[in-house]
């Protein structure tokens, strides 16, 4: 089954890793906008540590293509002014860890200058981090702090899980003109999918429906759309038909699609790779029960990380991240339930 | 008290009798525009947080007349008279302060928040070292494109204790960025004095970064411009980032309800008072150009400015309950 069920059943692709599919991002936006620059560690000679900006020091040189030091806050700080004033900035930040030494910059600063100027002001600028855990990297390198971003007014949060919807949605974000902070899974970036040739976007704020099925609806982030495709599998097996819908931005949120899904199929499920208290899921769960209350016959079910640091040890840090087997398990509870 | 090694003054020795005088009507009209936001703050008809930049005015003056139209500036909390020295209008102002939709952030930023895209004005901030990394960011914008601009970071003595100013004065550093940080050494971060929270000298940490430290009279407008119009000129120059240490003072307390300022000594207020930056501008024109400057005339002519501000701000309708939800995102 194609992973682009709505957008490109006609268009002809190739194959590309989601690292090549955001490098074609990166080269094609910043050829077609001179304004485009990326800053942030390691982005330059070295091509970045997930090979993502590979090359584009040598197209671009290094007054596009910026090493900074390491200096969170400061390059995110710069970015916003550079934004502010005409720029296009592109920043890496290499760990979603690391987006908190420059909280305030991206919650104080580049969220808020469009509202507290009156719109006088404004930060189209691209954060790109990373999420996810099992990388075996421990509590400082693993975590997935999406849902936090995404409380804030003002930014809007991108979670590509595939190669076509890394490229197309990295060159929204670019064009876009507000602050994006763009997520990226790092265990996806050696992942290969069918990418369409040609220059296409995909347009933030879409929730995507990955696989159709009439019986549940499993409502996945990043990470976790491939744990909820890799549970359909198994549910199809026994004759359990899960839709699958993979959200690919917390903000803007398309609830639609997700409503629209529930309210056909009656049970949700939703899995993400966030932390369950105050979580994404949470987010999610709440404003279907608030929405399709009558719809369901089940309540919502939500498997998100363990509320505990990632730990080290695979056994230990296995544990915490959503698994496909959970997934079926939640939903066979759903199947057996009587309103 | 006082300066530490002021700056030589190197050029401009001797400006003309119409910039001394339109430096003076600028030092007046920041210091009327803040003594009437006291007066309605105190009247209950301007609201929340605001703070006053009283005594302080000589920098904002001095280094703005450094700086084209086009340049831009960050600015702080105490920043009205930042937004007025580049330029702003005092109605729009006082509209903002007011809440009023016709306010400079459409009664969305209030005091601490002011921006204006037409002097370059990139915002007042009110995270102390918020606006240092916006003012970089402008430089690298201003070097990415050769638009030949530079941008001014104000901030006080307080923000250079954040550690995002080595941050991006290192990048500043690096790449050569055409930045001036101006320190306005007010001797106070909020209710505390510098000597009780900082380290050595804060020009020796610019200079510990190869960036050139001019230290200056904040007192005294014309310094202030003497030595702005040489960092400006370096760094549009492509000379790389400046730092401009001004020793100033806040004569009234960190914010409006600062009042008894129990963490200093009447003496000391008094001892800065004697050297107010307006009285030393009147002197020098007085002296300089033996002439009795219309001290009176201008007062009462920015006084009379200030009052009509008022009343037209006053006049201004409040915004429109749909804003509330307006300017979070592009629409």
């Amino acid at each position: 089954m194609s992973t682009l069920i709505e957008s490109s059943t006609q268009v002809e692709t190739r194959e590309l890793t989601v690292a090549a599919a955001l490098n074609e991002a990166l080269r094609e936006e910043m050829s077609r906008d001179d304004r485009v620059f990326l800053l942030g560690e390691d982005v330059g000679a070295a091509g970045g540590v997930y090979k993502v900006t590979d090359g584009l020091y040598e197209e671009f040189g290094a007054g596009r293509v910026i090493d900074s030091p390491i200096s969170e806050a400061g390059i995110v700080g710069l970015a916003v002014g550079a934004a502010m004033t005409g720029r296009r900035p592109v920043v890496e930040v290499m760990f979603g860890d690391f987006l908190f030494l420059a909280m305030d910059q991206i919650v104080n600063q580049a969220a808020k200058i469009r509202y507290m100027s009156g719109g006088a002001w404004h930060a189209p600028m691209v954060i790109r981090t990373t999420l996810g855990a099992g990388r075996r990297a421990a509590a400082q390198h693993s975590q997935s702090v999406h849902a936090m971003v995404a409380h804030i007014p003002g930014l809007k949060v991108v979670l590509p899980s595939d190669a076509a919807d890394a490229k197309g949605m990295l060159k929204a974000a670019i064009r876009d003109d507000d602050p994006v902070v763009f997520f990226e899974d790092k265990l996806s970036y050696r992942e290969i999918g069918p990418v369409p040739r040609g220059e296409y976007l995909v347009p933030l704020g879409q929730a995507l429906v990955r696989r159709h099925g009439r019986d549940v609806t499993l409502v996945a982030t990043s990470s976790m759309v491939g744990v909820a495709m890799s549970a359909a599998e198994t549910l199809a097996g026994a004759s359990v038909e899960a839709e699958v819908v993979d959200v690919r931005c917390l903000s803007p949120l398309d609830l639609d699609t997700v409503l629209d899904s529930v309210r056909r199929t009656g049970r949700c499920v939703v899995v993400d790779e966030g932390h369950r208290r105050f979580g994404a899921t949470a987010e999610l769960a709440a404003s279907v029960a608030e929405n399709a209350y009558r719809e369901l016959v089940a309540p919502v079910r939500r498997l998100a990380a363990m509320d505990v640091p990632v730990p080290f040890s695979p056994v230990l840090e296995d544990l915490t991240i959503p698994r496909a087997d959970q997934v079926v398990t939640a939903v066979n509870g759903l199947m057996a339930w009587e309103r | 008290m006082a300066t530490t090694n002021v700056t030589a003054v190197t050029e401009d020795l001797d400006p003309s009798v119409d910039e001394l005088r339109s430096l003076y009507r600028q030092l007046v009209l920041i210091r009327e525009f803040e003594q009437a936001a006291l007066d309605l703050y105190a009247r209950a008809q301007i609201f929340g947080i605001a703070h006053v930049s009283i005594g302080q005015e000589a920098v904002p003056v001095g280094v703005c007349s450094a700086l084209g139209a086009d340049d831009y500036i960050t600015s702080t909390h105490r920043g009205h008279g930042h937004c007025l020295a580049k330029g702003a209008d005092p109605g729009r102002m006082f509209a903002e302060l007011f809440g009023r939709a016709a306010g400079y952030c459409g009664g969305k930023g209030g005091s601490m928040h002011i921006a204006d895209p037409s002097t370059g004005n990139l915002g007042a901030n009110a995270i102390v070292g918020g606006s240092l990394g916006i003012a970089t960011g402008a430089a690298l914008g201003a070097k990415l494109s050769g638009s030949g601009l530079v941008a001014v970071c104000f901030f006080g003595d307080g923000a250079a204790n954040q550690g995002i100013l080595l941050e991006v004065m290192n990048m500043a550093a690096i790449w050569s960025l055409p930045c001036v940080y101006v320190c306005e050494d007010n001797q106070y971060g909020e209710y505390t004095p510098k000597q009780a929270v900082t380290a050595g000298d804060l020009g020796d940490r610019a200079e510990a970064l190869g960036v050139e430290v001019r230290r200056v009279d904040g007192m005294d407008v014309l310094a202030v411009r003497a030595a702005a119009r040489g960092a400006v000129a370096k760094a549009r120059a492509g000379e790389g980032p400046q730092f401009l240490l001004c020793e100033t003072y806040r004569f009234l307390g960190h914010g409006m309800s600062d009042r008894d300022r129990r963490y200093r000594t009447r003496q000391e207020e008094a001892e800065w008072r004697a050297r107010d930056p307006i009285a030393g501008a009147a002197e020098v024109l007085r002296s300089r150009h033996a002439m009795a400057v219309d001290e009176a005339a201008i007062r009462a002519e920015v006084a009379d400015e200030i009052r009509q501000a008022i009343e037209s701000a006053r006049a201004e309708a409040f915004p429109d309950p749909e804003a509330v939800s307006r300017n979070v995102y592009a629409d």
